[in-house]
């Protein structure tokens, strides 16, 4: 197996993290997340420039025609510095539908004006009885004439707040449960009936909720089939997790570096508290953690394009190592900081935050170990 | 016996709980070292809550490390006049005096030159600087002494000796770090949120990986109940000890894990319904019903902030220590 990058690959990696070391110290990331959208649209035209914004579109639509292992040096980058653009839900999530499920009109229409940083585009999935079913929808669409109506209410839309697209799942004939009868749709956050509740989240990111009263769209505005959207849905979410996992290794490995230099820096009994044994263990251990976890997120973008359960398995592996990793680094690097590991001056307590944030997000440790143990299976 | 039946039943209710600084903190130092003076000006102060208490031990360079503080008092005529600094104080803003410890005498070995001292907060050359913890809150403070002058009738115990007082402080909050009232009301508060969230039609609390979990942690605590029950019958027939004792490290250790691991089973329970950070519409001062349920406010503010309890009081690290060296020989 070859795990060395190609030279582009490097380029990319070091052009970016250049970018972030120069303009999104903790103090610049402060800023950002203090203005009104709580995030900098400066630094996003500056993603734009650099292609991270059309990176994984194919170059005929306008795009990069980055792969996944492109997007998870971004994703790793965009985490060391605990950046707070909507990277993640434009590129990835709203990227995802757009390369898997939209028409060749839909792509020229909208990749061109996401990579020019001029489109932002959110996922509203989640609802208040779904959990991490990615089946169980109950906001409903409803045929009306060659177009649709929406209906139903949409929670923690990830950056739903300044998103100007919102790709929605709604049943479009079903049970609430049915794996079949789940339609994709790409609608204008504009449009008549579209309510929009914007929050930061407890990581320092932004989302909304989002309720659909009588939304009217077109027949347009259909990703894929409206009948059967789930295999479109789990594929992007399966991107999604890939990239969150590179996102986590970043702030996994920034917070290491950080507990580490406090470690060597911190004094006390008369010594640099890195020389007692209880805390270099500990230091390893995180160490350990950091590099499976960064082992699954490489593991991650070889199987994103396998058959579907080996790939739907695969993406629970990694989250169920991303999440223990990221709980025993957020951990021990807050226990090992002492107070100032929770003071919010202080960096560490938000890459704390974040990584406790990403565990949440598309399956946390224990849905992706349920999962997986309805697999096991007895031998003989 | 009765204190402790007395804050079970508030914490389990729950309801607010007097603040511990005076009447489990300096109260019984002032019982076991104070002057007769002392004792008539604070104790009914105490007893009354009239008086708010915060502690000034933490230094920035002193933490695990207690005994290197660097915040001096020099005696002259009737004042010592104190200059330094204290950090991670809790309740600062709000207390009306602050007990010290201060090095009074930088010459000798550090435990033996430091000194317990009562400070007026209202003192001039008393600054307070708030630190906003990663859940949003303000408890904990900077506090900056600038030719601070104190009277020296606010020494307790003797010049030089205050590390004894310090000693039998942290030695003394032993039944209320375990914090078994506040663990149990916090595991109602887990089943009650397990009972509102589902998922594929099913709620939470009908599962049995999240029922096998709460289990585990509801036999953790039953132990440590039992173990907290032992400590009170044991110290009734010794009476009050002014000796360390393995118990207050190991009531500490468990009592903070336990409490710690509610509020992940917590998160893991709310998972993405804990992401909003919302505003206390109480705190606020306004009745608008909520955009998430309310048992999601709070959960990983919660989460984040009760880090602290492996810190706070001597870090889990500074009590297994102790325990290795102070009652195992090693």
């Amino acid at each position: 197996m070859n795990f060395d990058l190609s030279e582009e690959q490097r380029l990319l990696q070091e052009s970016l993290r250049r970018l972030l070391a120069d303009r999104y110290g903790f103090t610049q990331r402060n800023a950002a997340m203090a203005a009104p959208e709580g995030w900098s649209r400066k630094i996003w035209r500056s993603y734009a420039e650099l292609g991270l914004l059309g990176l994984p579109f194919e170059e005929a639509d306008g795009g990069f025609g980055g792969g996944p292992v492109e997007a998870m040096l971004v994703a790793e980058a965009l985490g060391e510095a605990l950046t707070l653009e909507p990277w993640f839900t434009t590129v990835v999530l709203g990227g995802g539908f757009l390369r898997h499920g939209a028409s060749e009109a839909q792509r020229r229409a909208l990749v061109p004006q996401i990579a020019a940083g001029e489109a932002l585009v959110a996922f509203a999935q989640m609802e208040t009885q779904s959990r991490y079913s990615l089946s169980d929808v109950a906001t409903e669409a409803r045929r009306d004439g060659d177009g649709w109506v929406l209906e139903g209410r949409k929670r923690v839309v990830l950056h739903g707040d300044t998103a100007d697209w919102v790709v929605v799942t709604a049943r479009t004939s079903g049970a609430r449960s049915d794996r079949a009868g789940i339609g994709v749709f790409l609608v204008p956050a504009s449009a008549p009936g579209l309510l929009r509740q914007g929050y930061a989240t407890v990581d320092g990111q932004r989302a909304a909720e989002v309720t659909l009263s009588g939304v009217r769209v077109g027949p347009d505005s259909v990703l894929g089939d409206p009948a059967e959207g789930l295999p479109l849905v789990e594929r992007v979410v399966d991107e999604a997790i890939a990239a969150l996992a590179a996102e986590a290794v970043g702030c996994m490995s920034a917070l290491h570096a950080l507990t580490l230099e406090y470690l060597k820096t911190r004094h006390q009994f008369g010594r640099a508290i890195g020389q007692f044994q209880v805390l270099q263990h500990r230091a390893s251990d995180m160490m350990v953690a950091l590099e499976q976890a960064r082992s699954m997120a490489m593991y991650a973008t070889m199987m994103l394009d396998e058959p579907t359960p080996e790939r739907r398995s695969a993406m629970s592996a990694v989250k169920v190592q991303i999440g223990r990793s990221a709980k025993l680094i957020g951990q021990h690097a807050v226990q090992m900081h002492g107070g100032i590991g929770i003071a919010t001056e202080y960096a560490a307590g938000h890459y704390f935050k974040r990584l406790a944030a990403i565990d949440t997000l598309f399956g946390n440790v224990d849905h992706h170990l349920e999962t997986l143990a309805a697999e096991v299976s007895a031998v003989a | 016996m009765q204190r402790y039946i007395f804050r079970e039943e508030l914490q389990q209710t729950p309801a607010p709980q007097p603040v511990g600084f005076g009447t489990n903190m300096v109260g019984p130092i002032l019982i076991a070292f104070g002057t007769e003076a002392q004792k008539r000006r604070f104790l009914p102060r105490i007893r009354n809550i009239d008086d708010w208490w915060c502690q000034g031990f933490s230094e920035p360079g002193a933490g695990s490390d207690l005994a290197s503080l660097k915040t001096r008092a020099v005696r002259e005529g009737e004042h010592y006049v104190v200059n330094g600094q204290k950090t991670w104080t809790t309740y600062a803003q709000h207390a009306d005096w602050i007990f010290c410890l201060v090095r009074t005498d930088p010459e000798a070995k550090q435990q033996e030159g430091i000194s317990f001292l009562l400070i007026d907060m209202r003192t001039p050359g008393i600054t307070v600087r708030p630190i906003i913890t990663i859940d949003g809150g303000h408890e904990v403070n900077e506090v900056f002494f600038d030719d601070v002058r104190v009277p020296v009738e606010n020494l307790v115990g003797e010049e030089n000796r205050g590390w004894d007082c310090a000693k039998l402080l942290l030695g003394h909050e032993r039944t209320g770090a375990a914090r078994v009232g506040v663990s149990k009301e916090r595991l109602r508060r887990l089943k009650y949120v397990a009972s509102q969230v589902e998922e594929g039609g099913r709620r939470l609390i009908d599962s049995p990986r999240i029922r096998e979990k709460i289990a585990g942690i509801e036999v953790e605590l039953k132990a440590l109940e039992m173990t907290v029950l032992r400590v009170l019958a044991a110290s009734k027939r010794a009476g009050e000890s002014r000796n360390a004792d393995p118990a207050s490290s190991i009531l500490k250790l468990r009592g903070s894990e336990i409490a710690q691991s509610i509020t992940e089973l917590m998160m893991e329970v709310a998972g993405p319904y804990a992401l909003p950070a919302l505003a206390d519409p109480e705190m606020d001062g306004t009745n608008e019903p909520g955009l998430m349920e309310d048992w999601a406010r709070t959960i990983a503010p919660v989460y984040f902030n009760w880090r602290k309890l492996s810190i706070f009081g001597g870090t889990n690290e500074i009590q297994r220590q102790i325990m290795s060296k102070a009652f195992m020989g090693l």
